[in-house]
C-alpha cells in the first residue's frame, strides 16, 4: 500500500473459552490494513469470523467468552490491544465508530434519542448541553432525516427499521470518527431502504474522507460500495484483491465458488453453480487447508498441508496451493 | 393453461388496539382487494418488502388465515369458506415451506418421524411402507439414510431446510408455498436449496408459490411475478415482462435497488425518499404516493384500478 495506512491488524488471533484449557479459534492469525479514506470489505459467511475480527479491533470482546491471544492492531500506529480500557472508551465512539446490523437493539429502548445523542456527544468533546444537542439536529439532518426535532424527542420504537439505522449512523457520525466500522449495517433492512442508507453512507465517507470497513455477507453491496475487499472462510482470510480484480478475476476456488453461487439480476439463469458440503464446525477443523472437503480442485497436497496468502497479482493474495504454482513471494 | 388456485378481490384485516369497551377500533390493513391466478405447473412468485402482505396471502391461500371478503379457490372448489374439517383432505395438496427451517421442525422428534408424520396423518401405509417412503425422501433432497436417526440440532441450516421440503413432499401436493425459503441460510447453500427446488418441481410435477424480497432469487425460479405494496399487488405479469419492461415507478425502484456483484456493471439508481406508510392507515389514493416521483394531484385521491398494459401485464398505477 503506497497510501498511508489508519489501520493495521496483524497476525491477530481471537479464540473463545468454553473451560480454562478448551478453546476454538474465530480468528486466527489475520493481517489486514485499511487506508486513509478506504472502505475496505470484509465478506464471508455467517462463522467465518467477520464480526469476531471487528469486536476484536473495537475491544468489545470483554462481554463474551472471547479473548484475543496474539497479534496486533494498529490504529494510527498505536496498538489498541495495549492501551488501556479508558484510554480505547476515549477513541471508541471517538475517532472509531460502529455501526451494527440491528439497529434496534443497538439503541436504548428506555431512552429518548436526544438524550442518547447527547450522552455521546459529550463524553468525546466538551459542547455543553444545547450545543451537543444543536449538534444532535444537525447530524440527523446531515444523513437525511426530515423532521430532526421530532425524531429526537421520539423513542427508539416509534421509528421504522431505516430511521433507527439512520439514527444509528448519525451517532457513530457524531464525533466524525476516522474509522467506521459497519457489521452488516443493511442486512434487516428492505432493498429500498438499503440503497438509501448505502448511498448515504457513500456520501458521508466522499465528504468526510473517513475509512469505512464494510462487513458483509452480500457480495452486491461490496461490489457497489468498496475499493478492496477481503474474504474469510472458517477464521481465515482466503482471498484479498481490489475489487474489480476481485469480481473479474477470483482466485481461490472459496471466491470463485461464492461469486457464482450468487444470482445475478438479469442474467437469466435458471440453475447456479452451488459450493458443495457446508462451511466446516471450527472446533474440529480439517488438517491441511480449509476449503478442501469442498474444493472440487482439491488435491493430496490441500489435504496434507495448509497453504499460506500467496501473492498472485498487485495487491492480491490469494490462500491456495494453486496459485503458489509459477509463482513466487509470501505475504 | 390450467388454474390451480384462483385468488378473488381478497381482503385481509387484523384488528389492533381497543376502544373501551374492548372493541377493535384500528385495523392492519395487510391484503386489500388482491387477485390472481396460479396455474398449473407454474412457478408464481410474490416479491415485495417487508409487511407488504406476502406472506399473509401465502396462509390465506393454505388456509391459515380466513379472508374477510372476496373468494379462493384451489384446485376447482372453494376453500375460503371451508371448515377445518372440511379443509383437511385439501392440506395434503398444498404444503407449505418456511423461511426459519429451525423453528419449524419439533426438536424433540427424530428425523424419520418428521418426516413419516404427514403419512401417518394423511395414508393408510404400513410402518414399513412409511420407513421406505421416508428414506427414499431423504435420497431425493439430499441427505441420506443414516441422517433419519439424528434430531433436527444436528444439521445446518442448509440441511434443516432440506428436511423441511422432504417433510411437505411426503403426501405428493399439487401446490407448495414456500415462504422466503432460502433468506436465513448462507449465500453458497441458497443456491444448493434453490437448485434443489428447481429438480424437483419437474420430478414432482409441483406448482410453486414463492414468496421473498430478493429479486435476484425470484428472477431464477419464477413464471410470473406479483409485485405487492402496502397489500395491494402494484404489477403483475411473466418474469421477462416484470423485468425487462417494469412499468410500475415502485417495481422500477425496486429492481434499481438490488446490489449487483459486479464491480463493472454501475447503473443508474432510483433512491426514493421516505418510508412505507403504516398498513393502519392507509392512504386514500394510491399506496406508493407518497414516495412516488410521478405523483399527480389525482394519485392522492383515487386509487389506481389495475390495467392491462400488454397481454398477462397488469399495473396499477394512474400513469397508464
Amino acid at each position: 500500500m503506497k497510501q498511508e495506512n489508519l489501520l493495521e491488524v496483524k497476525q491477530l488471533r481471537t479464540e473463545f473459552f468454553s473451560s480454562k484449557t478448551s478453546s476454538v479459534t474465530a480468528v486466527n492469525e489475520i493481517s489486514f490494513s485499511i487506508g486513509k479514506g478506504e472502505i475496505l470489505g470484509l465478506v464471508g459467511e455467517s462463522g467465518c469470523g467477520k464480526s469476531v475480527t471487528s469486536l476484536s479491533i473495537m475491544g468489545l470482546l470483554t462481554a463474551t467468552s472471547g479473548k484475543v491471544t496474539k497479534g496486533e492492531v494498529l490504529f494510527e500506529g498505536k496498538d489498541l490491544l495495549k492501551i488501556s480500557e479508558k484510554e480505547m472508551r476515549e477513541i471508541r465512539g471517538g475517532e472509531m465508530s460502529m455501526i451494527f446490523q440491528e439497529p434496534m437493539s443497538s439503541l436504548n429502548p428506555a431512552m429518548r434519542i436526544d438524550k442518547q445523542m447527547i450522552e455521546g456527544i459529550r463524553l468525546h468533546t466538551d459542547l455543553s448541553k444545547e450545543e451537543a444537542r444543536k449538534r444532535a439536529a444537525e447530524i440527523l439532518a446531515q444523513v437525511g432525516i426530515p423532521d430532526p426535532e421530532r425524531v429526537l424527542k421520539n423513542y427508539p420504537h416509534q421509528l421504522s427499521g431505516g430511521m433507527s439505522q439512520r439514527v444509528m449512523i448519525a451517532m457513530a457520525m457524531s464525533c466524525q470518527p476516522k474509522l467506521l466500522i459497519a457489521d452488516e449495517p443493511t442486512t434487516a433492512l428492505d432493498v429500498t431502504i438499503q440503497a438509501q442508507i448505502l448511498d448515504l453512507m457513500k456520501k458521508i465517507q466522499e465528504e468526510k474522507g473517513m475509512s469505512i470497513l464494510m462487513i458483509t455477507h452480500d457480495l452486491g453491496v461490496v461490489a457497489e460500495m468498496c475499493t478492496r475487499a477481503i474474504v474469510m472462510y472458517a477464521g481465515e482470510i482466503v482471498e484479498e484483491a481490489p475489487i474489480d480484480e476481485l469480481f473479474n478475476a477470483p482466485q481461490h476456488p472459496y471466491t470463485k465458488g461464492l461469486i457464482a453461487s450468487v444470482p445475478k439480476l438479469g442474467s437469466g439463469v435458471k440453475v447456479l453453480p452451488s459450493i458443495p458440503g457446508s462451511v466446516p464446525d471450527l472446533s474440529s477443523l480439517p488438517s491441511g487447508c480449509r476449503f478442501a472437503p469442498r474444493c472440487k480442485y482439491a488435491t493430496e497436497k490441500c489435504r496434507a498441508g495448509k497453504p499460506e496468502l500467496f501473492e498472485v497479482g498487485e495487491n492480491h493474495y490469494s490462500r491456495c496451493w494453486l496459485a503458489s504454482e509459477d509463482r513466487k513471494g509470501e505475504k | 393453461m390450467d388454474t390451480l388456485v384462483s385468488v378473488k378481490n381478497v381482503t385481509k384485516t387484523f384488528p389492533v388496539g381497543k376502544t373501551l369497551l374492548g372493541k377493535p377500533d384500528k385495523f392492519v390493513h395487510a391484503v386489500n382487494n388482491v387477485s390472481f391466478d396460479i396455474y398449473k405447473g407454474e412457478t408464481f412468485s410474490v416479491v415485495g418488502e417487508s409487511g407488504c402482505g406476502k406472506s399473509t396471502t401465502g396462509r390465506l391461500i393454505n388456509h391459515l388465515l380466513m379472508p374477510d371478503s372476496g373468494e379462493i379457490w384451489f384446485d376447482g372448489q372453494r376453500i375460503d369458506q371451508m371448515t377445518q374439517a372440511q379443509v383437511r383432505p385439501l392440506r395434503k395438496e398444498m404444503q407449505m415451506i418456511f423461511q426459519d427451517p429451525a423453528g419449524s421442525l419439533n426438536p424433540r422428534m427424530r428425523v424419520e418421524d418428521l418426516v413419516e408424520e404427514p403419512l401417518l396423518i394423511h395414508t393408510k401405509m404400513t410402518k414399513a411402507e412409511r420407513m421406505k417412503e421416508v428414506h427414499k425422501l431423504l435420497e431425493i433432497v439430499g441427505l441420506s439414510a443414516k441422517h433419519a436417526q439424528r434430531f433436527p440440532h444436528e444439521f445446518s441450516g442448509g440441511q434443516k431446510q432440506r428436511i423441511g421440503i422432504a417433510r411437505a413432499l411426503t403426501v405428493k401436493p399439487k401446490l407448495i408455498i414456500a415462504d422466503e425459503p432460502i433468506s436465513a441460510l448462507d449465500v453458497s447453500i441458497q443456491a444448493q436449496v434453490l437448485n434443489l427446488l428447481h429438480d424437483l418441481q419437474k420430478s414432482f410435477d409441483l406448482t410453486y408459490m414463492f414468496i421473498s424480497h430478493d429479486l435476484s432469487v425470484v428472477e431464477m425460479i419464477s413464471d410470473r411475478i406479483a409485485v405487492m405494496y402496502l397489500g395491494f399487488i402494484v404489477e403483475m405479469a411473466p418474469k421477462e415482462m416484470i423485468y425487462n419492461n417494469p412499468s410500475h415507478p415502485y417495481t422500477q425502484a425496486l429492481l434499481s435497488a438490488v446490489p449487483i456483484p459486479d464491480p463493472g456493471r454501475k447503473k443508474e439508481r432510483i433512491i426514493l425518499e421516505g418510508d412505507i406508510p403504516s398498513t393502519v392507515n392507509l392512504p386514500e389514493g394510491c399506496p406508493f404516493a407518497t414516495r412516488c416521483k410521478y405523483c399527480k394531484p389525482e394519485c392522492l385521491k383515487t386509487k389506481p384500478e389495475a390495467k392491462e398494459i400488454e397481454p398477462g401485464h397488469v399495473v396499477a398505477c394512474h400513469l397508464y
